[in-house]
């Protein structure tokens, strides 16, 4: 029951993106198409859960005056690792995040769950709670980047919906990105109150 | 007239909040009064320069020649890390007022995506040391720009009727999609 309380928060009720607002840099950034915000959610989940782990490992030999220094190593190295496999087996996708993928390691998701939960939690509670928050990353910022790819490119996934000349640009600019998560957040609230 | 192409594009083509959206936790959350955003722009102007010169230096002298490259993510979050650090002793030992008006926002930067993206793209790009050196002040000026500006604005919005579930954050990125919208504007000026 509590193990499938720690995996549940991040999706939801503790949304990193929606809910606690942290990690928004890639989100924003990487979400004008589908396929990247897949790519990028596959990547921080690797760190996320990965550094989850090894933090609740280590958490008794760790000295709490230098935890974040480590905790800074350990995240760090995971970081290198995936942002090394995407070079070498998705070098599309490595153009297409760029400097998204060394960024991992100041996303404030990751240090924060280290910190906050992983610290003071067994393994198994840790990986799960890094699964969940994962997956509420993945929804967040995948469903952002659904609907800013039809709205602006009339496709997603190479489904086309409509004649990509009369799709609004605007939204697979920079500009779209804000919109479309101001409006999300707006119909959240809106929700909040009558399901949640 | 190059190095003024580079500063340029930093500043307004390619802001690093509007436009590249880097940094965006401290856009929305010291944005709220004027005189945080103003701290923490002083802040990054100061911490950025410094450690985009220190972390050229390490890469160029340090792991290049080793070919150690694959360490550069761990090697400037510690650099960066370390510095911060030594410019707070410094600076509440020799410039207190200026330590003042910085107040909590210097240890923060240490987790500011800006500092570490600028030190990235810096390699990236290829710059040499006096490029790399007009680039970050060029992106700390635009972060600087744009977060005062947005400052004002949202002081502003505290007194307007808004709609309920738009009130707080929603209202606040919609905001910075006109901001970012604007700065669309630039783009092409002097055939960047």
């Amino acid at each position: 029951m509590n193990l499938w309380k720690d995996l549940n928060a991040g999706i939801v009720k503790e949304n990193p993106v929606l809910r606690l607002m942290i990690g928004l840099c890639p989100v924003l950034a990487v979400s004008n198409n589908a396929t990247n915000a897949l790519g990028m959610s596959a990547a921080v989940a690797f760190v996320l859960i990965c550094s989850n782990w090894v933090v609740a490992a280590i958490r008794k030999l760790t000295p709490d005056e230098i935890r974040i220094p480590i905790f800074i190593i350990v995240i760090s190295t995971f970081v290198t690792i995936s942002d090394y496999i995407m070079q070498a087996y998705y070098p599309e996708l490595y153009v297409a995040l760029g400097v998204f993928v060394p960024l991992i390691v100041v996303n404030c998701i990751i240090l924060g769950r280290a910190e906050a939960f992983a610290y003071k939690n067994p393994v198994l509670n840790s990986v799960l709670d890094g699964i969940g928050m994962s997956l509420g990353f993945a929804l967040a910022l995948v469903s952002i980047g659904v609907v800013r790819e039809i709205l602006g490119a009339g496709s997603v996934f190479g489904v086309t919906f409509f004649n990509p000349a009369t799709a609004a640009t605007i939204m697979i600019l920079p500009p779209g990105a804000f919109i479309t998560i101001g409006f999300l957040m707006a119909a959240l609230n809106k929700l909040e109150k009558k399901v949640l | 007239m190059e190095l003024f192409g580079i500063f340029f594009a930093a500043f307004l083509i390619n802001n690093i909040l509007l436009i590249r959206f880097i940094a965006l936790c401290s856009f929305f959350g010291v944005s709220t009064k004027i005189n945080t955003s103003i701290g923490m722009s002083l802040a990054v102007v100061f911490v950025m320069t410094i450690s985009s010169a220190v972390s050229w230096v390490v890469y160029h002298f340090v792991l290049s020649p080793f070919h150690l490259e694959f360490l550069r993510t761990a090697a400037f979050i510690l650099t960066i890390a370390a510095l911060v650090q030594l410019e707070e002793l410094y600076l509440k030992k020799m410039v207190p007022t200026l330590y003042r008006a910085m107040g909590i926002y210097l240890p923060l930067i240490t987790t500011n995506c800006a500092i570490l993206a600028v030190a990235f793209l810096a390699i990236d790009y290829r710059y040499n040391f006096l490029q790399s050196m007009i680039f970050s002040l060029g992106v700390s000026f635009g972060y600087s720009l744009a977060i005062m500006l947005f400052a004002y604005i949202r002081e502003r919005m505290a007194l307007a009727p808004i709609p309920k579930w738009f009130q707080g954050y929603p209202i606040a990125f919609i905001t910075a999609a006109l901001m970012s919208l604007a700065f669309l504007g630039f783009t092409g000026m002097f055939g960047l």
